[in-house]
């Protein structure tokens, strides 16, 4: 195969991952939501639900407040935008990804963060009293939590010696099952940040209907119909860029190689039983723990930028 | 090429600023084309008997000359705009400091004797404080003149010991750089050179035990003059811990270089630690330099630890990084500085408790002001995140020091960078939130005004370098490589190649690409809006705010800037010295205040201002205005001297 095809091949991949994770990531949230059913003995609303939501939403006329600035608009398109990237350059059937030479690990931490400052202000533009309560502590969680993600991913990155995605989930899943002691720590601290940076319990819940202890519902309180609709999907993306960050990072083995085309049905294959697996446990997790009180969440995410921290020291301790 | 800069004193003070801000441009622009060429001297016949002014424009100066034009043209543009409801006299007088002070920065940095840059840098630090206490009738402001003048002073005197140190005893010939370039320290001097520099220059910049006066005296000088502070006279503190460890120093050692990035990183954290706190939006941005000062700082600390152990392409990286965030702060933080300019010529207000809403009264301003917000909290695609990303580089590229020490060091010290970044965010997401968003907190905020059109000009200037920098990334580092090239002998070179991708090492290790992030995300933006409004309509309807159906909602009823920084007064509780008044519930009036101060101030301050105290009342004894007393003096003093000669 010369360069070129190889080439146009990458961008077809990378347009393929683009539309997939767009339409794959609310199935994901209808799957975690579905297995929370069960495990508390309800029957569910089915694993569909969630585009069945967006359908309706997308349907109705957007009511925004009077005093609401352009700002206030465009957010749910920023948000959505950069949620739908950050869920594209992660490398999870291939690991050619064109687009990962433009972002590697920090600027995939940059997007989240352009993400969350940008829903935090537009919490803030109507002047409500829950947008700018929501906003605070969504800069609160977000401050222990970036820092801790980003100790996660320098480890992973200290090992492969690269800040590139494909080339960290390359080096990773060719260690055939060695368990990086470095990386299991990193792994418990990414476990923390994943849920408290998707608005999960134990940190935030995210079917809560009481104003007072929202976080992330109450900055979207003022969003309705197609705004509200982008919100959501942006979500539930977010919630797959994490897992499949997750599953990138700490269980990368049977990704599909460069050009390696007959490896992609088991890929795919593998990929969505780890996906199923992931949405389980992390239901599983918000099943049998509480919702904590808001201050006690900055000692939670402090012990996750210690484990992330300690995950990097005993990187540079045993050198593996 | 400076002179023109301070020469015009005179009348038409309103033409004046528009001018230097041309003349500021072809500063920069000639300063660019200087990076390229060989190093310049020139000795003029001023000066000492000895010791003639020296000026040479080499990369480094040529670098930081073109920080200053670049950022004070975009000031003085602002100035055009905001100083023209001064009285004529008052005018003048600021006209004539105003341009000193730059004319005093620029010879700071040709500056290539010790005398001529201690004077150019007493025109600066005197030029300043005059410029600091413009209203000086406010006796608050004097005291905060007062504070940086005496910081100022002390950092002087520590300056030009290490000058001292420098020149070895060799006589007044040896005060020029070149001099001290050939002179062998012993490292115990060179040690002593560099600690006594640290201070001085330390002392000017606002790293940790020294910061005292930063807070006090940005808030008080008018905002342009509170701009090219933070911006630009910050930086030349930055340029004279490089000149002294990299150029006038022969020899570097590793301690140094941990002794920097410790002062920075703590210097980092405390400051935006404390800006979260603040409630005044000039002191949130004061304190915001400070943490600014730490990062770059802690670049400097890396160079000079990649250096001595002889990684020199990741020193040049760190060094890059550092050089690279000191352009960007310098345009972010002066257009947040001339934005809360605006924002007092329209409100009159600095409490941002009394604001809030200003993006419907102000559209201009508020949308140009989120450029630097954006930029500052370190977001992509703009220039914040390339320095922060340079510099996360530099750390992760770390490993492999002889030192194991200093290896275990570095992750730790990337936490901590990481963290100071992240804090960043939260407190922009305050500034912002709480003076452009939400409602007017009072009535007399309807009638706020948009900035005018040379103020509009001046912040747009410096928007548009904060896009232009982001945006590309390859070309800035390509011109800092010559700095390198000069300071530490080597160069990052590959990244000259490949104008699209930034790759500060090889390719496979870590590259990134504003300018395609930004085509994808606002494609994938436009994308999106279409299909929406294509498949499905995009009726919209307004209406009162919800806010959860609760009916009675008012304006006081938003976060305030103080409780918007309760979690981290709350988190970061031992560090604070926290004063509260919390009125009775039995109170019909009740009047809530609380405040949070700096611990230092307590225990480092105040005990020096008492023994101050204490040692001159001690001498204040010796002194009784009697001419005979006096005469006995200098007896005794004749008789001991004539006894040990």
């Amino acid at each position: 195969m010369t360069e070129n095809t190889e080439f146009i091949f990458a961008i077809l991949f990378q347009l393929t991952q683009l539309l997939l994770v767009v339409l794959a990531a609310p199935l994901l949230s209808g799957w975690v939501n579905q297995c929370q059913a069960w495990l508390q003995n309800r029957s569910g609303a089915g694993v569909l639900q969630p585009y069945r939501v967006l359908h309706k939403l997308f349907h109705k006329d957007a009511v925004i407040a009077y005093n609401a600035s352009p700002l206030f608009r465009a957010t749910p398109y920023i948000v959505f935008g950069c949620m739908w990237l950050a869920a594209a350059i992660i490398p999870i059937i291939a690991v050619d990804l064109p687009f990962s030479r433009a972002a590697d690990v920090i600027a995939l931490v940059g997007v989240f963060a352009v993400a969350r400052v940008f829903i935090s202000l537009a919490a803030m533009d109507i002047g409500t009293a829950f947008g700018s309560l929501g906003a605070r502590r969504e800069m609160l969680v977000s401050f222990l939590a970036e820092p801790a993600l980003l100790m996660v991913l320098f480890t992973a990155s200290m090992i492969s010696h690269s800040t590139q995605l494909p080339t960290i989930v390359d080096t990773l899943a060719h260690h055939q099952f060695v368990i990086y002691p470095s990386l299991a720590f990193a792994a418990l601290a990414f476990v923390i940040v994943l849920l408290a940076e998707n608005a999960r319990i134990p940190v935030d819940n995210p079917s809560t209907h009481l104003e007072l202890t929202m976080i992330h519902e109450a900055m979207i309180l003022e969003y309705s119909a197609r705004h509200l609709a982008l919100i959501e999907w942006a979500s539930s993306l977010k919630l797959f860029a994490y897992i499949s960050l997750g599953i990138a990072l700490f269980t990368p083995h049977g990704i599909a190689e460069v050009g390696n085309w007959a490896g992609l049905p088991l890929a795919i294959g593998l990929l969505l039983l780890k996906l199923m697996l992931a949405g389980a446990g992390l239901a599983l997790l918000e099943t049998v723990s509480a919702k904590m009180r808001i201050f006690r969440a900055p000692e939670f995410l402090g012990t996750a930028f210690l484990l992330a921290v300690l995950g990097l020291l005993i990187h540079f301790l045993l050198g593996v | 090429m400076l002179g023109v800069v301070g020469l015009w004193v005179k009348d038409a003070a309103r033409f004046i600023f528009p001018l230097s801000a041309a003349a500021s441009l072809v500063l920069a622009v000639s300063s660019v084309l200087a990076l390229s060429t060989a190093p310049e001297t020139l000795v003029l016949p001023l000066g000492l008997p000895d010791l003639p002014f020296h000026l040479r424009l080499d990369p480094l100066s040529a670098f930081f000359l073109i920080l200053l034009g670049a950022a004070s043209a975009g000031i003085s543009l602002f100035g055009t705009g905001y100083f023209r409801h001064l009285e004529d006299k008052t005018l003048r007088l600021l006209c004539l400091e105003y341009h000193l002070f730059l004319a005093g920065m620029a010879l700071v940095m040709l500056a290539d004797d010790a005398y001529l840059f201690m004077v150019a840098w007493e025109v600066m630090a005197l030029s300043s404080y005059f410029l600091v206490t413009t209203d000086h009738a406010i006796p608050d402001i004097r005291k905060a003149g007062f504070l940086y003048l005496l910081i100022a002073h002390v950092g002087a005197i520590a300056i030009l010991l290490s000058f001292g140190v420098m020149q070895g005893g060799h006589g007044i010939g040896a005060y020029t750089f070149d001099a001290m370039r050939n002179a062998e320290l012993s490292s115990f001097w060179a040690s002593a050179a560099f600690l006594l520099a640290l201070f001085g220059f330390g002392a000017k910049a606002g790293v940790l035990p020294m910061h005292v006066w930063l807070p006090e005296a940005h808030p008080a000088a008018p905002s342009p003059v509170s701009a090219l502070m933070s911006g630009v006279m910050l930086k030349t503190a930055i340029y004279g811990i490089l000149r002294v460890t990299f150029d006038l120093l022969g020899t570097q050692l590793w301690w140094w270089g941990v002794l920097a990035l410790g002062l920075g990183l703590a210097t980092a954290i405390f400051g935006v630690m404390f800006a979260a706190v603040q409630a005044d939006m000039k002191r949130l941005l004061a304190y915001s330099s400070i943490e600014n000062i730490g990062l770059l700082l802690t670049g400097i600390g890396l160079t000079l630890i990649f250096h001595v152990y002889g990684k020199d392409t990741l020193a040049a990286l760190a060094l890059i990084a550092t050089l690279y965030h000191s352009l960007n702060h310098a345009m972010f933080k002066s257009l947040l500085f001339v934005g809360t300019g605006s924002i007092l010529h329209a409100t009159g207000e600095r409490n941002m408790g009394r604001l809030g809403g200003l993006m419907r009264k102000m559209p201009w301003a508020a949308w140009l002001v989120l450029v630097g917000v954006l930029a500052i909290s370190g977001l992509p695609p703009l220039n914040g995140f390339v320095s922060e990303w340079l510099l996360l580089q530099a750390f992760l590229l770390s490993p492999g020091l002889p030192n194991d020490y200093i290896n275990m060091l570095v992750p730790v010290a990337a936490a901590v960078v990481a963290l100071a970044a992240a804090l960043a965010a939260y407190v922009m997401v305050k500034f912002y939130g709480v003076i452009f968003l939400g409602q007017p907190r009072e009535a007399s905020l309807e009638r706020a005004h948009d900035a005018g059109i040379w103020e509009r000009i001046g912040m747009g200037w410096l928007a548009l370098a904060c896009v232009g920098l982001g945006l590309a990334p390859v070309f800035v580092v390509h011109q800092l490589d010559r700095v390198a090239q000069m300071l530490l002998g080597v160069q990052l070179g590959n990244a000259a190649n490949n104008w699209v991708f930034l790759t500060p090492v090889d390719i496979e290790r870590a590259s990134y690409s504003p300018l395609f992030f930004l085509l994808a995300v606002l494609g994938v933006m436009l994308l999106t809006s279409l299909l929406v409004r294509r498949l499905y309509h995009g009726r919209v309807r307004r209406s009162a705010p919800w806010d959860c159906g609760f009916p009675a909602q008012t304006a006081r009823m938003q976060d305030t800037a103080e409780g918007f920084g309760q979690p981290i007064r709350r988190i970061f509780e031992p560090f604070f010295k926290i004063e509260r008044e919390v009125p009775s519930p039995f109170d019909m009036h009740p009047h809530y205040q609380g405040r949070s101060e700096d611990r230092l101030w307590y225990i480092l301050y105040q005990p020096l201002q008492h023994l101050t105290e204490k040692l001159s009342a001690m001498a204040g004894l010796l002194q009784h205005g009697r001419i005979h007393l006096y005469l006995t003096y200098t007896f005794v003093t004749l008789v001991v001297l004539l006894l040990f000669v």
